[in-house]
Order: structure tokens, then sequence, then C-alpha cells
């Protein structure tokens, strides 16, 4: 167990870990390193440093207006599935509820339908009932696509919850809604932050279903997709996935801080 | 016995076909320590649950303090409970746990501040308020969530074995404490337990319960002492049993015929039998005198031989083994001297005595 290997002798496993960090991260890491190469094609030997891809990006109207609506579609989807995946998890976690397992397995299945036929069948249905494709379709197959997720992340965070914590604030004279706002509420709180996280990021990169379901508003992975066409956006598409990508590293960072707290409370609440 | 604080009038409750408590009728007095005891599944958390609100009763009325209780949420009844795994709010520390059910108390921050202080100082933890709720152990917790339910001041405070998960030594302290602490408030404490020598050194009366069933309401001396069943007298401490047959009763003296230990008399004994009746002669294993030679003049022994034993420290047990008898006889001595001189060689012949009024007899059948 405590044999020192030597730095120039690295066992299997840890050559195995080093390749498989490289083969994840160094593609992404290319997209840093050219949103700052003054040359407009993505190629070695890189030019020089360069800061006017960020300034183009910001400059670039359609590019922020496809930003902005992927962060509005986003949001409400996240609070959406968030809402109906607490209410699902709750019922699921806290009731002697008939048909428990095959409920759970319905409500799981859109993880496993191919988001083609997805797209396809609220196509279909959407052109049916006249409705016209808006933002508002996304969002609303979004948040199919995201509340069995939702659910997940909140049926492991309620599964521990102790029932007599809830059953203690009503004895000590709390009705059924402040008992959830003064405790199950904090105690779920890093449950649902993570649930807002992921299912925030699950919508804001996907694009099948928002490639069929939008019109004329593209999401942001939309507007990658048809900017491709035109070298000379790739650069400030760069510079943005580049941004993208430190801002989710600081919120990724925020949500894991939260849900190790979230366990160092909940390590307390049983005996 | 002052007047009544709780009374379960043919509170009835099932879960399908399962029958939790079955036609509970009785009252606790007001500044009562009532304990249900019971073996585990034998409805005694239903019926607390019933008194706190948390199960409503398929059948039957609940009066606290005189009012009628089925139509009232928990959250409005004025009683307070101490949960088996005390629920300490794990978000909030133990002056946040204390406070918690003060929202709507209508005391000032200071005012507040100094009921906190006063309960901490009355569960014996004062300044340890800002302490957080993983920062206390098992004892702690269950005085805070003791102190959590006393600062609401109910009219009756439900515990629910909240002594089970202590060890023993510090689960003794805490009894005694209780004990106190109820006398000092003068709070009817209403106790769930399945340790019997909990509900004897705590209670002032005992409902044994069994299978739903409520089966004897007495104190700990009369449980113990005078049990009117066998289920009782056998759940409750050990018990040797005997067959016989009521010879005569007169006044509180029974006379009855029985084949190991032939014709013997109980004094002191409560039910009236005519003669003829199928009974259980009990005798508690303390209350058998071993000696090791025949015995003289005596209306009824017991011979045997000595049989295995243990030794608990304070007393021993031995098994004595008796003629056409498959069960051993239990025998408890205390140990008043700590040389044991001899006395568990197996084997030896051993002569049981015991006093009539050691002996009770019960219904069989």
């Amino acid at each position: 167990m405590n044999d020192q290997r030597p730095w120039w002798r690295p066992d299997g496993f840890l050559l195995y870990a080093i390749i498989y960090l490289t083969f994840i991260y160094l593609p992404v890491l290319f997209l840093p390193l050219f949103s700052f190469n003054s040359s407009k094609y993505i190629a070695f030997p890189l030019k020089s440093f360069t800061l006017k891809w960020y300034h183009q990006m910001v400059n670039s109207p359609s590019m922020l207006e496809a930003l902005l609506n992927s962060v509005k579609v986003g949001l409400i989807v996240a609070i959406v599935s968030t809402i109906l995946g607490l209410l699902a998890a709750k019922a699921l976690t806290r009731y002697r509820l008939p048909g428990r397992g095959p409920v759970i397995s319905f409500i799981m299945i859109p993880l496993v339908i191919p988001e083609i036929i997805l797209a396809i069948s609220l196509l279909i249905l959407i052109s049916q009932l006249d409705i016209p494709l808006s933002l508002w379709t996304v969002g609303f197959s979004h948040s199919l696509l995201c509340t069995p997720f939702a659910m997940l992340v909140l049926i492991s965070r309620m599964e521990g919850f102790d029932n007599s914590l809830e059953e203690a604030a009503l004895d000590l004279g709390e009705n059924g809604w402040m008992t959830f706002w003064r405790v199950t509420f904090p105690i779920v709180l890093p449950g649902i932050v993570a649930s807002l996280l992921l299912t925030f990021t699950i919508s804001f990169d996907e694009f099948v279903l928002a490639f069929f379901l939008s019109s004329t508003d593209a999401t942001l992975p939309i507007y990658i997709w048809s900017s491709l066409r035109f070298p000379t956006k790739i650069p400030a598409v760069l510079a943005l996935g580049s941004s993208i990508f430190v801002i989710s590293f600081f919120v990724v960072s925020f949500a894991e801080w939260l849900r190790r707290r979230g366990v160092k409370l909940e390590s307390t609440s049983g005996i | 016995m002052d007047k009544s604080i709780i009374s379960f009038s043919k509170v009835s409750k099932r879960f399908g076909t399962v029958t939790a408590v079955d036609q509970a009728s009785f009252d606790i007095s007001q500044g009562e320590f009532f304990s249900l005891l019971g073996p585990s599944g034998c409805g005694k958390t239903t019926l607390l649950r019933i008194v706190a609100g948390f199960e409503t009763p398929t059948e039957g009325e609940i009066l606290i303090d005189g009012q009628p209780m089925s139509a009232t949420p928990p959250n409005k009844r004025p009683v307070n409970m101490v949960f088996q795994n005390y629920a300490i709010f794990p978000h909030l520390d133990v002056r946040g746990n204390i406070a918690f059910g003060m929202r709507k108390s209508g005391l000032s921050k200071t005012d507040l501040n100094k009921r906190i202080d006063e309960v901490l100082e009355l569960i014996k933890l004062p300044g340890y308020g800002s302490r957080g709720s993983d920062e206390l152990s098992g004892g702690q917790r269950q005085r805070v969530a003791l102190a959590r339910a006393l600062i609401k001041q109910p009219k009756v405070l439900l515990l629910d074995e909240p002594l089970g998960a202590l060890d023993k030594k510090l689960r003794e302290q805490m009894q005694i404490e209780l004990r106190q602490l109820q006398q000092q408030l003068g709070i009817t404490f209403l106790f769930v337990t399945h340790d019997q020598e909990e509900a004897l050194t705590l209670s002032d009366r005992i409902a044994v319960m069994s299978d739903g069933e409520v089966i004897e309401i007495a104190t700990p001396a009369e449980l113990y002492e005078s049990p009117s069943s066998r289920f009782v007298a056998d759940f409750i401490g050990s018990m040797n049993f005997f067959e016989g047959e009521v010879v005569d009763s007169k006044a509180r003296n029974t006379t009855i015929a029985s084949e190991l230990l032939g014709t013997i008399v109980a004094s002191e004994v409560e039910q009236e039998f005519s003669s003829g009746t199928p009974v259980w002669i009990a005798i508690r294993p303390e209350k058998l005198q071993p000696q090791f030679e025949s015995p003289e003049n005596q209306a009824g022994y017991l011979e045997g031989r000595m049989g295995p034993s243990a030794y608990l420290g304070d007393r021993s047990h031995f098994y004595v083994h008796i003629d056409h008898r498959d069960e051993p006889v239990l025998v408890a001595l205390q140990n008043l001297e700590r040389s044991l001189g001899g006395i568990s060689r197996p084997n030896q012949s051993v002569w049981l005595t015991w006093s009539p009024d050691a002996v009770v007899v019960l219904p069989r059948n």
C-alpha cells in the first residue's frame, strides 16, 4: 500500500487517469486558446494575443440576443421543472402511493426517449394544435425534458428526510405551510439549488428540441450552429464559449460547496 | 385521584385489517406520570400519536382537559411531544430549536431570550444556546427536545420512548431527572416505553398493552405484586407458574391443590375463586428461598436439583430442576456477601420455600 513509486515510473491507473483527463479537457482548452489568437483562422501556429474577439462578441447584437433567449428559456425551465420535480419527489418519498414503482418509471421515460423522436412528436402535436412556434414552445419542451432530472436530484435529497421533523414542527404549533417554509424548505434547499443548476444547464445547451420547436428567435446553440457557415463569426463564438466556460466553473463550484454544506447538515439530523 | 386531563373513550384505530388500538377507555389524571407499556407492535405508540393528533382514531373520542379533540389538528392541541429520535431541527442551533414553537407566543425578544435561558437552566444545559445540533451528544439532544416541548407549557407532555437510544448509565440518570422535572413542573407526562423496568421506575400508573388492547392499568407495585392476569405477571419481571386447582377460598386466604407443590395456602388474594376453579400459582423468583436441608413443618415446598446459574452482580439467578416438570424454576438471590458460599454447586439437592403472601393466584384458561 505505502510503496512510493518514483515519478518516472507511474503506475497504470495514474497513467490512465492522465490520458483520460487530457482527452476530456484538451479540446475544451483550445477554446480559450484560440479566443485570444489574432488570426481569424482556427489553426496553428498561433499569431498574436488579442482581445478583439471579445470586443466583437460584446458588439454583436444577434449573438447577445441569442444568449439572452437561452438564459430566459433556461431560467423559466429551471424554475418550472424544479417545482414539478419537488412536488413529485415529495409525493413519492412521503406518501404510501399505490403503484409507486410504475409511476416513477413512467415519469422517467423522457430520459431515455431519443430527443429527435421527442422533437418530432412535439412538433406534430404543436402544429396540430395550431400553436405558433416560439421560445415558449422551446421552454415547454425543455421542461418536459428536465423534469425527470429535477426529480432524480430531489428524490435523492428527500429520501433521507426524517418525517418526524415535520411532525415536530406541527406539534410545536406551526401549520402545514409554515412547516414547509421553516423546516422542509431550508433542509431541502441544497437539493433545490442543485436541481435549478442542473436543469438550467440542460436547457441552456439543448439543441435538437430547440432547433425543431423555435421559430425566428434562436437560442444560443442554434446561433452557434448557424454561425459555423460564416468563418468570420467563429472567433467571437469561441470568445463567448470561453466566457461561458469560466462562468459555469464558478457556478458549479458554488453548487458543489452548497451541496457539501447540505450533506454536513444532513449527517447530524439522524442518530 | 384529581381531575382527569386526558380521557379516552372507546378509542380504536385500524390500519386496513390490522387493529392497532382496540376500544381503549381510560382516564389520565392531572399531574400524573402515566406510562403505556407493552411489547413492540402493541399499539402504544399509535395511541400516543392519536393524542398528539398525528393519527385520527377510527372510532371513539379523546378529551383533553374536557375538550373533544377529533376536529383539532396537531398544531392546535395543548400537548407537545418528545420524539423517539428527538427530531432536532438540523438547520437551527439549540436556541433556534427551543424558540421554534414560540413564534406566536407574543413575547418580546428579550422576554423570549429570558425564557429560553430559564429552560436551558432547567434542563441543565446553560450556555449551550449557540451550539449547533451536530455539536450535541445523544443525552444533550434529548434534553433539547425536552426543552423545546416544555417551553410551550403543554397540559400534557407526550414522550415516545425518549430514553431508548441512550446507554444504560445515562438512561438511569435521565430517568431520575425526568421524574424530578415532572414533579417540579406538575405537568402530566404520558410516556411510552417497552422497557418494564423503566416504566416501574418512573410511573405513577402504568397501562399494560398487548395486541392493541389495554390489559391492565395499575400502579407499579400493584402490577408487580398482584398482577391480574398471566400476561401481565409474565411481561413484568420474571415469574414461575404452577398449575393448580382451588380447594377452598375463605376471606383472603385461598387453599389450592397442586400436583407439584401439594396443598398450599395463599394469603392476601384479592380475587374470589369458587372451589374447583383451575388457577395459576405464580411465585416471583426472589420470593423463593433455597435451603439445603429438608425443611420440617413446612406447609409447602419444592424439592429439586441445582441447575445452571447466572451471576448478575447485585444478584444471582439459579435454575432449579424439578422432577416431572420441563421448565426449571427460577430463583433470584441478592448477593449480600462477596463470596457466593458455594451455593451454585450443580446437582446439589435444594428445597425451595416461600411465605403464603408471596403466592399470586391467577385465573387459568
